[in-house]
């Protein structure tokens, strides 16, 4: 406990600092349509997987890691594509909303079963899951299309039908609302009582249960947020694209997830969207030169960030600051 | 469902079953003593299965009997243990051991990821198949069945040889004593001279060996692709997860319930076959969290 305050109180001398840089990040987005349009669809991809990220970052906070949520990814567009299959004049709100209920459904028929499990049974168990959808989604290939997978069709926003470019504006700044606006919303979680509760689980599990609270219904409700996450990512990642493969699925994408949010910063809000939208710019001009050995810098780039960087892409950022606001403190 | 295809369901099961078990044995090794699960493990399957076919293929393009595939096998299965695991270990895992399992989780998984790279780069992408050690033992016929031998006879042969030795070589050798007391109680056996780093690096060289040989075994009877080695890792996992981490005798066991049920819904429902190994292990968690013979860890408060 003595360091989480600590680190709260360091957090707040450098927030001013620090949250500058985040609205200027965050405005620099938004100009992206109209300074580098070139860009604007990498980054739209970018964001979509950063609310992904964002789910497995939940997971961390209680000191968990699972190597399947895009499970709920891939759920969420499908779920999302099926509507758009069978009620072509859906609106985009409300396939929004049926992607992620999907996602919840199936975050809470696996979660209440890997729940009851830790560390590496967590991990691995959340993987079989997502191999069992991928090998249904490969099998029954008259629903799902097999590995072609189905075309996700632009539903209409509003009762208005958009053109392409339009279209693409508007999930822009969708995804670029939905970044801030869940980010903001999770940090708020894991501050309220619920959230605190929730990662508790990573510090001390047994006082949990001395406080009279169920560990597993602490771990539950943070694992329906991140399945919820993962929904929203998936079904906007869907809509970008315009098509929905078992690749959604694939275990490649959860490990992806996994070293985003390991990259970013472990546990850290900020960190996901920075670090997805790191990974994916060095990933879009790094595969013309090394496409087939991209896991293989994954997983080293992992290695280092593990043995040497444990706080990530944030906690090198924060350390810099931290070191900033000392020197000033020495001054006076 | 009449006898010849119950009897082609109950080889299927018994030679996978002998399969994943060997691979599993592994697993289940290194977790024991060490209290890592090993992700890596499947790559290593894979890279034992790719080394014996391009050694195989080699030695029979210069002229060589096919019989030779068999030390081969052998040999593949030993680099691996030795030019991976062993480096593996040295270098990396050692750095870990004070981490939290989230942490190694991680670390074995980023190795995964290379391996899985590694393998894409010297072998590429297209499927490999060499069956001339199945073809040297030829066929055999029960009750009308024709099988091969080297399936229904040699495969499980080795799974018991292995499972015996394992137990012998834990209870009754003077190393396997050492490797059980280390696993009991590092510190205790440190103190008493017991070179734990040794027994560890030794036990995961044993360990990746086996991941090595399940490959190689496996190699004659299936084509080799990549990803091979996500499945058996997830697949081993749930042998492993079933019969409790760390149990050996268990992990003989739900390898064969495992081997059996999918070869049976191959034969019966064949698109749910992939799936039920998974629903094996989810049911038998969900009545015995920690396994058919794993007990509740004690809880440190």
């Amino acid at each position: 406990m003595t360091t989480k305050t600590h680190s709260t109180k360091a957090k707040a001398s450098m927030k001013s600092p620090l949250t500058f840089l985040w609205v200027i990040g965050v405005l620099a987005v938004i100009a992206v349509p109209f300074t580098t349009p070139s860009i604007q669809l990498l980054f739209n991809f970018a964001m979509a997987k950063g609310l992904a990220v964002l789910g497995v970052t939940v997971l961390l906070r209680a000191g968990q890691v699972s190597f399947g949520h895009a499970l709920y990814f891939g759920i969420a567009a499908y779920a999302g594509a099926f509507l758009m299959a069978s009620m072509p004049a859906a609106d985009f709100f409300v396939v929004l909303i049926v992607g992620v209920a999907g996602a919840v459904l199936a975050g809470l028929f696996v979660g209440l079963f890997v729940v009851r499990y830790r560390g590496i049974f967590f991990g691995m168990l959340n993987l079989a899951f997502s191999m069992i959808f991928w090998s249904i989604l490969e099998k029954f290939y008259h629903y799902t299309g097999g590995a072609d997978g189905i075309r996700f069709a632009r539903p209409t926003v509003l009762g208005q039908v958009l053109t392409h470019g339009q279209f693409e504006m508007m999930l822009y700044y969708s995804v670029v609302v939905l970044m801030v606006v869940l980010g903001w919303f999770t940090q708020r979680w894991f501050a309220s009582p619920i959230g605190q509760l929730f990662q508790t689980i990573k510090t001390n599990e047994t006082r949990l249960e001395y406080l009279g609270i169920s560990p597993r219904r602490a771990l539950l409700s943070g694992y329906l947020l991140s399945a919820a996450l993962c929904g929203v990512g998936g079904v906007m990642m869907g809509m970008a694209q315009g098509v929905v493969t078992p690749e959604y699925v694939w275990w490649v994408r959860s490990a992806e997830m996994v070293f985003i949010a390991v990259l970013g910063g472990a546990g850290s809000v900020h960190g996901a969207f920075l670090g997805a939208l790191i990974y994916e710019v060095v990933r879009t001009y790094a595969s013309v030169y090394a496409g087939d050995i991209w896991q293989m810098i994954l997983g080293g780039f992992l290695l280092i960030i593990i043995l040497f960087a444990p706080g990530g892409l944030i906690g090198i950022l924060e350390s810099l600051f931290r070191r900033g606001s000392g020197k000033e403190g020495a001054r006076k | 469902m009449n006898l010849a295809i119950f009897l082609l369901a109950l080889f299927d099961g018994v030679a996978y079953a002998a399969l994943v078990f060997i691979v599993a044995l592994g697993l289940t090794l290194i977790f024991g003593v060490m209290r890592i699960l090993n992700v890596a493990h499947g790559s290593l399957y894979a890279i034992g299965a790719y080394a014996t076919v391009s050694l195989t293929g080699y030695f029979l393009a210069l002229g060589f009997a096919p019989v030779f595939a068999f030390p081969l096998m052998i040999v593949s299965a030993v680099l691996v243990g030795i030019l991976i695991g062993g480096p593996l270990e040295y270098f990396l895992l050692r750095r870990i051991y004070d981490k939290s399992e989230v942490l190694q989780l991680l670390v074995t998984f980023a190795v995964f990821m290379i391996l899985e790279d590694v393998q894409r780069l010297v072998w590429g992408t297209r499927p490999y198949f060499e069956s001339s050690a199945l073809q040297v033992l030829g066929n055999v016929s029960v009750f009308g069945v024709t099988y091969t031998a080297y399936q229904l006879i040699l495969l499980p042969l080795i799974a018991v040889v292995l499972l015996l030795g394992m137990r012998f070589f834990l209870r009754h050798t003077i190393t396997g004593k050492l490797i059980t007391a280390t696993t009991e109680d590092r510190e205790a056996a440190q103190s008493i001279g017991v070179d734990a780093d040794k027994v560890f690096l030794f036990t995961f060289v044993i360990g990746a060996v086996l991941a090595g040989l399940g490959g190689a075994l496996a190699s004659p009877t299936t084509s080799i692709l990549p990803g091979m080695g996500a499945d058996m890792i997830v697949l081993s996992f749930a042998v492993v997860a079933t019969a409790g981490l760390g149990q050996i005798e268990g992990a003989a066991l739900t390898a064969l319930m495992i081997g059996l049920g999918r070869s049976f819904a191959v034969y019966l429902y064949p698109e749910i076959s992939v799936l039920v190994p998974y629903l094996i292990m989810v049911l038998v968690l969900l009545v015995r969290p920690e396994g058919l013979f794993g007990s509740p860890a004690a809880r440190k408060i």
